[in-house]
């Protein structure tokens, strides 16, 4: 799967993530993960989107994202030049004797355990996507038992910030006459 | 100065250079229509909400300007849903502004409650619950800057009671917008249109593709010129009809599913396609993917998003089109003065080949049943095409859109992309508040007349005389023609019947002037009683022939080179209109 991330800045007032949302559904893009939260400017919460290159017209999606009045700016962060994480909890349910052996795979994997019972441990993970990705497998044999996961939030590395005006907006029209 | 939100809301409208709103009022928007009985705003009262938004569409196709409607909270706004999804589809700028139940009481399924933003989210270019009667002047002045700016588009606000009776300072006109992630394009990029003028003066075989964007832009003068100096026949789709004159000779007619065959033909075998605020619509590519498979695309539109969307762009131009088109005749002119004009002779002469053996078609015999073609073509004779004609959805729209001569823009006001049947009636009425004088002319179904009749009696009342020609057939023309030709003539739910109800009678019920007419013989006679009726609305019942059909026609999914000509044409020249015969291939591509 070929996936995209967008990162998304958008007004903070109600109604906008059913806006986005919605906007997917009617327009029958897929949307693999989506993640929101405040930024450093309050008036401003940024999503990270992940839409699946293979079922969906990622510069449509991108293009359509910037027509809402609400959005303020879409870049697609190439994920080689980007960091990229993805908070998971992770409940196991564990027989005694091989709680050990898991210990040691949840080492290996930076993970922490945050909460244990006799029969259970939830791990705390946060990692890149692949990671994620092979650690559940790696926990697959213990029993996985419950699992949430953040969706994937991402920042491009070096000195640029998204609020740059020279980042490259995907599909989004020069702001000459910018409405204010 | 202190107002209440309501006196706010009436005064943003008067200040924003409203002229006329259509509404009808209910609990939850009762305290704006206080102010509004002291106000300078005309309000036509509207027998149903979605009259309303028909009627703000008309206003907006006739005049260019932004069209308004007012409705109460939940089945008053919900009511003008249609009105505005018809207005996204159709790119139209048009405020809804609709009362919602007091802030205290959203969310508890209080009476009348309807979350009219959510609903609308996905058929509105914007929309806004106002929670502080503080920034209503702020959020009309926003509702109005998006709808008419950029590709236009209809926008809602919604005003909980209790704001529109709380009291706000009324502060200096314009307010400060808010709008920090609305952009509007600014100039298309010379460089594109310089590469696009250079295709334009190597083409051989040329179409300028002309939508909707057109006529938005008051583009049509610059389009005429771009036109002649390139040499190249255009094409207007059914939002474009007048954006160039159909009496001109490099004018091609509607392209699409019922299209001129010279418009169908010319695009699929041109090599270069100048589309102009024009979205590669389904109806007019037939199968995406033959569509006009030889051609080099440059798609000049306002909205980005367009671009790409349904046809790969070789030269987009992100753009106002009017300035794009004033460009590409700058620069077309500038390369014309270093090579000489465009080698396209060869192309008009195999296009005006084409026109002269498969011209839109029908016969109506002396005596014979009454064609609704030769309704439409006496119309535009009588009027000379100096009328507004407005039309609903169905076999009456094609009729009307094929074969009325539009020589002006803004002279055809119809609903393109949604098809919604109804729309005729109220959207005339909207075109008459807005061209008081003219001749405003609806050609109707008789399926879409009885939809939204009831707008009659405010046309009478109001004094809009406007004209309603119903092509009554007994059926639902279009889908009974689909039945007909899918379907092996299996019938299904499609029969209305012609007597019920007697048409003459309910226009003089709703205090209109009803006619009838059943004869070829006396269509002029009675048009020309309509047309010079101008104190009441007219109805005409013209009882048409029931079997008509709309021709050419491409059948939904199939490629355009599989275009019918209809019964008019000898299996003969159906074959040479598919094989093509005159080739256009002998016009050599560059």
């Amino acid at each position: 799967m070929s996936t995209h991330t967008l990162s998304v800045l958008v007004e903070n007032k109600p109604g906008v993530l059913a806006h986005v949302a919605g906007m997917f559904s009617r327009r029958a893009f897929n949307i693999s993960s989506l993640a929101v939260g405040p930024t450093e400017d309050e008036r401003v919460s940024r999503m990270t989107i992940v839409v699946d290159g293979a079922s969906t017209p990622v510069e449509q999606v991108a293009k359509q994202l910037d027509k809402l009045v609400r959005v303020l700016k879409v870049v697609e962060l190439d994920d080689h030049a980007a960091v990229e994480r993805e908070l998971a909890l992770i409940k196991v349910r564990i027989d005694p004797a091989l709680r050990g052996e898991l210990l040691e795979v949840a080492t290996v994997f930076h993970t922490k355990v945050v909460d244990m019972s006799p029969e259970t441990i939830i791990l705390e993970a946060t990692s890149s996507p692949g990671k994620l990705d092979s650690l559940l497998a790696n926990l697959e044999r213990y029993g996985t038992c419950e699992l949430v996961r953040t969706g994937r939030i991402a920042m491009s590395r070096g000195s640029a910030t998204i609020t740059d005006p020279g980042l490259v907006v995907t599909g989004a029209p020069t702001p000459v006459a910018a409405a204010v | 100065m202190q107002l209440t939100g309501a006196q706010a809301l009436v005064r943003s409208l008067e200040q924003q250079g409203v002229d006329v709103v259509f509404g009808l009022p209910g609990g939850a928007i009762l305290p704006a229509y206080d102010p509004l009985r002291s106000s300078s705003l005309r309000h036509v009262l509207v027998r149903h909400e979605q009259g309303a938004g028909h009627a703000a569409e008309g206003y907006a196709w006739a005049t260019g300007r932004t069209g308004v409607c007012i409705a109460t909270s939940g089945p008053g706004a919900t009511n003008l849903v249609t009105a505005l999804a018809d207005a996204y589809m159709d790119s139209v700028p048009v405020v809804a502004i609709t009362g919602q139940v007091p802030s205290a009481m959203i969310g508890s399924d209080a009476f009348q409650e309807a979350d009219i933003t959510g609903i609308t989210l996905p058929v509105t270019k914007h929309n806004e619950l106002v929670t502080d009667a503080e920034r209503i002047p702020a959020a009309i002045a926003e509702a109005f800057h998006v709808a008419s700016t950029g590709r236009p588009g209809p926008v809602l606000v919604d005003i909980p009671k209790d704001v529109l009776q709380s009291p706000m300072t009324w502060r200096d006109w314009p307010p400060a917008m808010e709008l920090p992630g609305y952009r509007v394009p600014g100039a298309p990029d010379p460089e594109r249109i310089r590469e696009a003028a250079r295709l334009l003066r190597q083409a051989r075989r040329p179409v300028l593709y002309v939508g909707g964007g057109v006529i938005k832009s008051g583009g049509h003068a610059e389009l005429l010129a771009l036109a002649e100096l390139a040499r190249a026949p255009v094409t207007t789709t059914l939002m474009a009809r007048g954006a160039f004159p159909d009496t001109h000779p490099l004018a091609l007619g509607m392209p699409g599913m019922h299209g001129c065959y010279t418009a169908v033909a010319a695009l699929q075998e041109a090599d270069l396609l100048v589309a102009l605020g024009a979205r590669f619509d389904d109806r007019v590519t037939g199968r995406l993917a033959d569509f006009a498979p030889r051609a080099t695309v440059v798609h000049a539109d306002i909205d980005p998003a367009e671009i790409g969307k349904n046809r790969h762009a070789d030269v987009p131009i992100v753009g106002d089109v009017r300035a794009t088109l004033a460009g590409l005749a700058e620069s077309l002119a500038a390369v014309i003065g270093a090579d000489g004009p465009p080698d396209t002779g060869g192309w008009l002469r195999c296009i005006d080949d084409w026109k002269r053996r498969f011209p839109l078609r029908y016969t109506q015999e002396a005596g014979g049943p009454l064609k609704p073609q030769h309704v439409v073509e006496r119309l535009s004779a009588l009027t000379r095409g100096d009328a507004v004609v407005v039309a609903g959805v169905g076999q009456h729209q094609m009729h009307a859109a094929q074969h009325f001569s539009f020589t002006r823009p803004r002279s055809w006001i119809n609903s393109g992309g949604l098809g919604t049947m109804g729309f005729a009636v109220p959207a005339a009425m909207g075109a008459q508040v807005g061209r008081p004088g003219e001749t405003v002319v609806a050609i109707d179904g008789d399926g879409c007349f009885q939809m939204t009749a009831q707008e009659l009696a405010t046309c009478a009342i109001e004094h809009l005389p406007i004209k309603v020609l119903i092509f009554n057939n007994g059926f639902l023309g279009m889908v009974r023609q689909w039945q007909e030709l899918f379907y092996e003539e299996r019938y299904s739910e499609v029969e209305l019947g012609t007597a019920i109800p007697d048409y003459v009678k309910l226009a003089e019920a709703y205090g209109c002037l009803g006619l009838r007419c059943e004869r070829a013989d006396d269509v002029d006679a009675v048009l020309e009683k309509a047309l010079a009726t101008t104190d009441v609305p007219t109805v005409v019942d013209f009882r048409v022939h029931d079997r008509e059909g709309v021709f050419p026609m491409v059948p939904a999914g199939r490629p355009n080179n599989e275009i019918t000509l209809g019964p008019e044409f000898s299996a003969e020249e159906q074959r040479a209109a598919t094989l093509r015969e005159m080739r256009a291939q002998e016009v050599p591509a560059r």
